[in-house]
């Protein structure tokens, strides 16, 4: 085993929601991509059916690729603004930030993903509709980012562009179905609704570290279209509540996001540096 | 409709360089949409392909094995139907 370097500091870590926008920027589409895929990953092994089963879990690999994606840029990029250029393997300088410090050593308060990623999946309805509304929110935010002026931004979400497109697809078919089903399936999509309407206002919210790559109002129209078009043909009645949850964006996370890192991060956290 | 299990689906999947589809295997869903969904899902994770057919098992007809000797056999002792029996031109290089 590679020498265990005890954890100097986490400074490098540290990115405010307002300052260093665009590490910060990067970081909250990392964020979002990493939670999403990790919570998915709980079905595995546990799908209703064997096809849906592998469905699901391809979808999750699809965000933990993002995220290595994002991750990676980011660290380039906390780097760069630290003065130093190189980024290490985990495991060694950790004052330097890396794809793996910073997905496994950052708190839940440094965490800046939407509060939607991180309910928990509940049953299979659930699960669908939350994917369903991460997808459209992905697919727009993903075709503006596409021509971002930093084109390192933009050929991730290019590539990334071709997976939402398919989750949009294969959710919003799900959603449809199970909405416009038996009895049950239907009140289970409404109890879905329920549970997670509450925390889809925040995907299209402005965050504060915003760099002006996204128009949030544009993407707000476009999604509140898409879902609308989706639950009528779920025959599922879009709520009229208008309060939204927020603060993922600003570190202020449910109590979920804890659970979800003290699982995700146990093992990098008990032994530093651990390589096999 | 069986109440316990989705219908079957068998599917056919074409490779970059290939022609023809070809038998792959076969898998449980709801509708067409979903069959082809989860052909890609679990026959085209590794590149394996770029076209996919799906048909329900219930569709497809087999020849019986039991009957394959009146089927197959006659056609082993019969060359004459081999078009092998002339030559062909230098100028038909390609045939």
């Amino acid at each position: 085993m590679a020498n265990v370097n005890p954890v100097q500091n986490f400074d490098a870590l540290k990115v405010l929601p307002s300052e260093k926008s665009m590490e910060a920027y990067t970081l909250h589409l990392a964020d979002n991509a990493l939670i999403m895929g990790h919570r998915l990953s709980e079905w595995t092994g546990h799908g209703p059916v064997l096809e849906q089963d592998i469905a699901i879990s391809n979808i999750a690999l699809d965000y933990i690729g993002q995220a290595r994606n994002f991750y990676q840029y980011a660290a380039e990029l906390i780097n760069q603004s630290a003065g130093g250029s190189q980024v290490p393997s985990f495991g060694g300088d950790l004052g330097q930030a890396s794809e793996d410090s910073l997905a496994y050593l950052r708190d839940a308060i440094d965490y800046k993903n939407n509060l939607l990623a991180e309910l928990p999946n509940g049953d299979w309805a659930q699960s669908v509709l939350k994917i369903c509304c991460f997808a459209i929110y992905q697919f727009y935010v993903y075709q503006q980012l596409a021509t971002a002026a930093d084109p390192q931004i933009a050929a991730i979400a290019e590539k990334s562009l071709k997976e939402a497109t398919y989750h949009l697809r294969w959710s919003s078919e799900w959603v449809i179905r199970l909405g416009d089903g038996t009895v049950e399936s239907h009140q289970r999509m409404e109890k879905a609704m329920e549970e997670i309407w509450a925390f889809t206002g925040e995907l299209c919210q402005e965050p504060s570290f915003d760099l002006g790559f996204v128009d949030y109002d544009l993407l707000k129209t476009q999604w509140q279209q898409k879902m609308m078009a989706v639950l009528n043909e779920a025959k599922i009645n879009m709520p009229v509540s208008a309060w939204m949850q927020s603060g993922g964006t600003e570190g202020r996370h449910t109590e979920h996001l804890g659970y979800i890192l003290a699982e995700m991060q146990f093992l990098q956290r008990a032994y530093p540096g651990a390589a096999w | 409709m069986n109440q316990t299990q989705w219908p079957l689906w068998e599917i056919f999947i074409r490779s970059k360089q290939g022609l023809d589809h070809k038998h792959v295997g076969s898998l449980h869903a709801t509708d067409a949409a979903m069959a082809i969904e989860n052909a890609r899902d679990v026959y085209t994770r590794r590149m394996e392909g770029v076209s996919i057919w799906a048909v329900e098992s219930s569709h497809i007809h087999a020849s019986n094995p039991g009957d394959a000797g009146e089927f197959f056999d006659p056609a082993n002792d019969k060359a004459y139907r081999h078009p092998t029996f002339y030559d062909l031109p230098e100028e038909v290089k390609h045939m």
